[in-house]
C-alpha cells in the first residue's frame, strides 16, 4: 500500500499518545509532559520507532497552535480583549524587551558576537503558547488572574514574532555580511521584501478584510452550510476557514496563529461560536498532542551526552532569567499572593516559535550548525522541564507561600464576645449574616477571601480576613464564649474539619452548617450536627414552585405541593442516612440510593396528593356522602 | 356609588364549583375589587399595611369563603388577627373602619334545615357567625345579614346560575345604595331581598 509508511507512523504516534498520556495524568503530571515523554520514548534515542521525520511532523503539528488560538479567540469577546490592553502591551512588551535584553547581555558574556547575541535574546525571550495554553485550559486557569496575565504576554509575543522575523535577516547582515541571495527569505513571502510602510499597510488591510468578512459574511455562509444538515460539511468549512486564514496570514508575513486568533475574536459573539468550538477542538487536541510528541522525539540527546553540564547549565540559566524577569514584572503589574509565582513558572520556558526562528536564522547564516543545534536542545529541554516547574510550584512553592502570607496578613480580631461566629461571608453567608444583623444580633464574621472582605467592607460590614480552619483563629474569634458557630463557607471539607474540632473542644457551641449536597449532610449527621441546610435545595424548590404556578396551579396549591415535597425530602434524608451508614464506601450502592430517593419522592407525590389533603370541607369523600344521604 | 372589597378565601378554589360561579358573576362589576387571599398569601405571610390600605379604599367589606367547621378557612382568621389591629380597627383611636359595611358570603354543604335548633347542627348559620358579627361591630362597622348558599355540593347548573345572579344583584344593590338599611333588621339572609324584589 502506498501510504503504508504514513499509517505506520500514525499508528506509532497515536499509540504512544494513548499509552503515555493517561499514565502521566494519573501520576498528576499533566498531558503535556505525557506527550513529551511519549515522544522521547518513541524517538531515536530510546525505541527508535521514529527518526528524522519528527521535525517534519513537528512543523505540520504546529498547526495545532493555530487552531488553539482560534478557539481561544472564540472564547474572548472583543470587549474583554480591550480590557486586557494594559497587560498585553505593558506586561507583554516589557517582558519581551527586558528578557531579550538580559539574554543578549549574558550571550555577550559567553563570547557571542553582538548580532548573534541579539538574535538569541529575541528568540529565547518568547514563551511556549502551546504548552502554557494547554496547561491553562487543563487546569482551568484561563479565568485565573495569573492565567489571564500569562495569556496577555503570549498574545504580545505572538505579535512580536512578526517584527522579529523581519529583523533577523537584517541582524544577520550587520555582523558578518552574508550572501543574502543564499538565504531563504523568499520562503516567508513576497511581502517581507517590501518597504516597511507598505508591509504595515498590507497587514492592516488584511486584518480589516478579516474583520469585515467575519462580521458580515461569515454568519450567512455558516447558516447556508448548517442548513444542509451535513455535519461533515460544516467541519470541512470550519477547517477550510482556519487553514485559509493561516495561509493568507503566512503569505503576508503575519503569524498564522495571530490571524486565526483575530478571526476567533471576530466570531466570538456569533451564534455559531459553540459549534465552531466543538468542531475544531478535537483537531486542535490531536495536533497539539502530535506537536508535543514530535518535540519530545526531536530532542538531540547526543549533544546532551557530549556536553551535559554545559547544556544543563544553559537550560537552568535560561529558565532562571525568564523566571526572575517574569516574577518582578508580575509584581509590578499587581500580581500578589502567589499568583506572581504561578505566572512566572507558567512562562519560564522557551517557545515553539524558537524552532522556526532558529532554523530561519541558520538559513540566514546567523548561527552555525553547532550553535543552532545547542539552542534547539536548550529550547526543547526548557519546554520539557516546564510542566515539572508547575508541579514544583503547586507542591512546594505555593503551600509555603500560603503559610508564610497567612502569618503576615490575617486580621487581628477585636475581643468582643459576640454570641455568634459566622465563617464564610460569600453568597451564602451574606444572607445568613444579614438576617442576624438585621435582627440586632452581634456577629463575628470571618472570610478567607481577601478581595471579598475588601468589597464587603465598602458596604459597611464589619468582618475579618481570616481562616477559620486555624485553631488559633477560632480562639481569637471568641469560640470560648460563643453560642453559635455558623459554617457558611464554600470549602466543604474544611468546614467539616472545623466542625469536628469544635465538637470535641468546645462542646457547648451549637454548630449550624451549609452543606454542599446530601452526602455532605450525612457527614454532618455523623458528627451529630443536624442543623444543616443544603446550599441550593430551597432556592431550587422555590423555582419549582414558580413552575407549578406557571403550569396552572393556584399559588396556594403550588405552595402546599412544594412544601409537601420538601417535607418528604426531610423524612427521606433520615432514612437515606441510615442506608449510607450501613455501607458508605460502595459506589454502586450510592447510585442506587439516588435512584431510590427519586423513586420514593415520586411515589410520595402519587400517594399523597395535595388535592385530597388540603381541601378541608371540599374533599370528594364528603361530597359523595352528601350525595348518598340525599 | 359604594366601593366593594371582596376578601375571598378558599384553599381549594380549584375544587369549588359554587365559589367559582359566584366569583365569576361579580368579578367584572364596576366598583368591585376581588382580593384573593390564598392566591396572594399562600404562605400566610400577610402584608398588613397593604391590606389596610385596601380597606381604606372601600366602603363595603365582604368576607367571601366556604363555611369550614362552622367558620372560615384559616387564612381569614389570620387576616383578622393581623389586619384588624388595635388602634387601627378598634380601640379608642381605632376608627379606620367606622361606618363601613361588613358582610359575609358563605357556601355550605348542609341544607338550611340542618342549621337550626332541631337540626343536626343545632345552631343557625347566623348564630355560628356571631364572632364575625361582633368583630365587625367592635370595629364600628355595620354588619349585614350574610349571603348564604346551602347544599352547595348538590347544586345543579340552573341553581348555580340562579345563586350567581342573586349574588351579583345583591352586590349591585349594595354598591348603588338601593337597599333600605331598615330591611336588614327583618331578614335572616340578604338573599331574601332578591326574593322579595322578584
Amino acid at each position: 500500500m502506498h501510504n503504508q509508511e504514513f499509517f505506520l507512523n500514525a499508528l506509532i504516534y497515536l499509540g504512544a499518545a494513548v499509552v503515555s498520556v493517561p499514565i502521566a495524568k494519573k501520576l498528576g503530571l499533566g498531558s503535556v509532559l505525557g506527550y513529551l515523554l511519549a515522544g522521547i520514548i518513541i524517538g531515536p534515542f530510546v525505541l527508535k520507532l521514529v527518526g528524522t521525520e519528527a521535525g517534519e511532523v513537528m512543523h505540520f503539528a504546529e498547526f495545532g497552535v493555530v487552531l488553539m488560538l482560534f478557539i481561544i479567540g472564540l472564547e474572548l469577546e472583543p470587549k474583554l480583549l480591550w480590557k486586557m490592553r494594559r497587560s498585553i502591551f505593558g506586561l507583554g512588551g516589557l517582558q519581551v524587551l527586558i528578557t531579550a535584553g538580559i539574554i543578549t547581555g549574558v550571550s555577550l558574556l559567553l563570547n557571542f558576537q553582538l548580532n548573534r547575541a541579539v538574535a538569541i535574546g529575541l528568540i529565547l525571550a518568547l514563551s511556549s503558547t502551546a504548552i502554557v495554553l494547554q496547561t491553562l485550559s487543563e487546569k482551568g486557569l484561563m479565568r485565573n488572574i495569573a492565567g489571564r496575565s500569562a495569556f496577555s504576554v503570549l498574545l504580545f509575543q505572538d505579535m512580536a514574532v512578526i517584527p522579529i522575523l523581519a529583523l533577523l535577516p537584517i541582524i544577520a547582515t550587520l555582523g558578518a555580511p552574508a550572501d543574502l541571495s543564499d538565504t531563504s527569505l523568499n520562503n516567508i513571502g513576497q511581502v517581507a521584501q517590501m518597504p516597511g510602510w507598505l508591509q504595515l499597510l498590507i497587514i492592516i488591510g488584511a486584518i480589516t478584510v478579516l474583520v469585515i468578512i467575519g462580521r458580515f459574511a461569515a454568519r450567512h455562509i455558516f447558516r447556508l452550510v448548517a442548513e444542509t444538515g451535513l455535519r461533515e460539511v460544516f467541519v470541512a468549512l470550519a477547517l477550510l476557514m482556519v487553514i485559509g486564514i493561516a495561509l493568507g496570514m503566512d503569505a503576508i508575513g503575519l503569524s498564522p496563529a495571530l490571524g486565526t486568533f483575530i478571526a476567533g475574536v471576530v466570531l466570538a459573539d456569533s451564534e455559531y461560536r459553540h459549534e465552531l468550538e466543538t468542531t475544531i477542538d478535537p483537531f486542535k487536541g490531536l495536533l497539539l498532542g502530535l506537536f508535543f510528541i514530535s518535540v519530545g522525539a526531536s530532542i538531540n540527546f547526543n549533544l546532551l551526552i557530549e556536553d551535559p553540564w554545559v547544556i544543563i547549565l544553559f537550560v537552568f540559566l535560561l529558565i532562571f532569567i525568564k523566571f526572575v524577569v517574569l516574577l518582578i514584572l508580575g509584581r509590578m503589574f499587581r500580581l500578589k499572593k502567589g499568583f506572581e509565582f504561578l505566572f512566572a513558572f507558567l512562562l519560564a520556558q522557551a517557545s515553539e516559535f524558537a524552532f522556526v526562528l532558529i532554523s530561519f536564522s541558520k538559513q540566514n547564516k546567523l548561527f552555525d550548525e553547532q550553535t543552532s543545534g545547542m539552542l534547539l536542545l536548550v529550547v526543547t529541554l526548557s519546554m520539557a522541564i516546564s510542566p515539572l516547574l508547575l508541579i514544583f510550584n503547586d507542591k512546594a512553592v505555593s503551600p509555603i507561600l500560603a503559610r508564610w502570607q497567612n502569618k503576615l496578613e490575617y486580621d487581628e480580631i477585636e475581643p468582643e464576645e459576640n454570641p455568634v461566629i459566622l465563617a464564610g461571608f460569600g453568597r451564602f453567608g451574606l444572607t445568613v449574616g444579614r438576617i442576624l444583623l438585621a435582627n440586632g444580633f452581634k456577629v463575628t464574621i470571618l472570610d478567607n477571601n481577601p478581595s471579598n472582605v475588601e468589597t464587603l467592607r465598602k458596604y459597611g460590614f464589619k468582618l475579618y480576613f481570616g481562616d477559620i480552619t486555624r485553631p488559633t483563629m477560632l480562639e481569637k474569634a471568641g469560640i470560648e464564649n460563643a453560642r453559635l458557630l455558623i459554617l457558611s463557607m464554600a470549602e466543604h471539607e474544611n468546614a467539616l474539619k472545623v466542625a469536628e474540632i469544635v465538637r470535641k473542644k468546645y462542646s457547648h457551641v451549637k454548630i449550624l452548617a451549609r452543606a454542599k449536597d446530601i452526602f455532605h449532610v450525612f457527614e454532618y449527621l455523623n458528627l451529630n450536627i443536624s442543623d444543616v441546610e443544603r446550599e441550593n435545595f430551597h432556592s431550587a424548590s422555590e423555582l419549582g414552585n414558580r413552575a407549578l404556578v406557571e403550569l396552572g396551579f393556584s399559588k396556594y396549591e403550588a405552595y402546599r405541593a412544594t412544601r409537601t415535597f420538601k417535607h418528604h425530602e426531610d423524612q427521606v434524608t433520615d432514612e437515606l442516612y441510615q442506608h449510607w451508614l450501613e455501607d458508605q464506601n460502595k459506589f454502586i450502592q450510592e447510585t442506587r440510593r439516588f435512584e431510590e430517593q427519586v423513586k420514593e419522592t415520586l411515589q410520595a407525590e402519587k400517594n399523597y396528593s395535595i388535592h385530597e389533603t388540603d381541601c378541608a370541607w371540599d374533599v370528594d369523600s364528603l361530597k359523595n356522602e352528601a350525595k348518598k344521604e340525599k | 356609588m359604594k366601593k366593594i372589597l371582596i376578601l375571598f378565601a378558599h384553599p381549594a378554589f380549584q375544587k369549588s364549583r359554587i365559589n367559582k360561579t359566584l366569583l365569576e358573576a361579580i368579578k367584572n362589576l364596576e366598583g368591585v375589587t376581588i382580593n384573593n387571599l390564598y392566591e396572594k398569601y399562600p404562605d400566610f405571610f400577610i402584608d398588613v399595611p397593604a391590606e389596610q390600605k385596601l380597606l381604606s379604599q372601600h366602603d363595603v367589606i365582604v368576607w367571601h369563603h366556604p363555611f369550614y367547621w362552622y367558620s372560615a378557612p384559616a387564612l381569614i382568621k389570620e387576616w383578622m388577627d393581623l389586619v384588624l389591629q388595635h388602634g387601627y380597627a378598634y380601640g379608642t383611636h381605632g376608627r379606620a373602619l367606622e361606618g363601613k359595611w361588613a358582610m359575609q358570603c358563605i357556601s355550605s354543604g348542609g341544607s338550611k334545615a340542618v342549621y337550626s335548633a332541631e337540626g343536626k347542627n343545632h345552631y343557625t348559620v347566623n348564630e355560628f357567625l356571631a364572632p364575625f358579627n361582633q368583630s365587625a361591630t367592635l370595629c364600628r362597622m355595620n354588619y349585614l345579614p350574610p349571603f348564604v348558599v346551602h347544599g352547595s355540593h348538590l347544586l345543579g347548573a340552573a341553581e348555580l346560575k340562579k345563586h350567581a345572579e342573586d349574588y351579583r344583584a345583591v352586590i349591585e344593590l349594595l354598591r348603588d345604595s338601593k337597599i333600605n338599611p331598615d330591611l336588614f333588621n327583618s331578614i335572616e339572609y340578604i338573599n331574601e331581598i332578591i326574593e322579595q324584589n322578584a
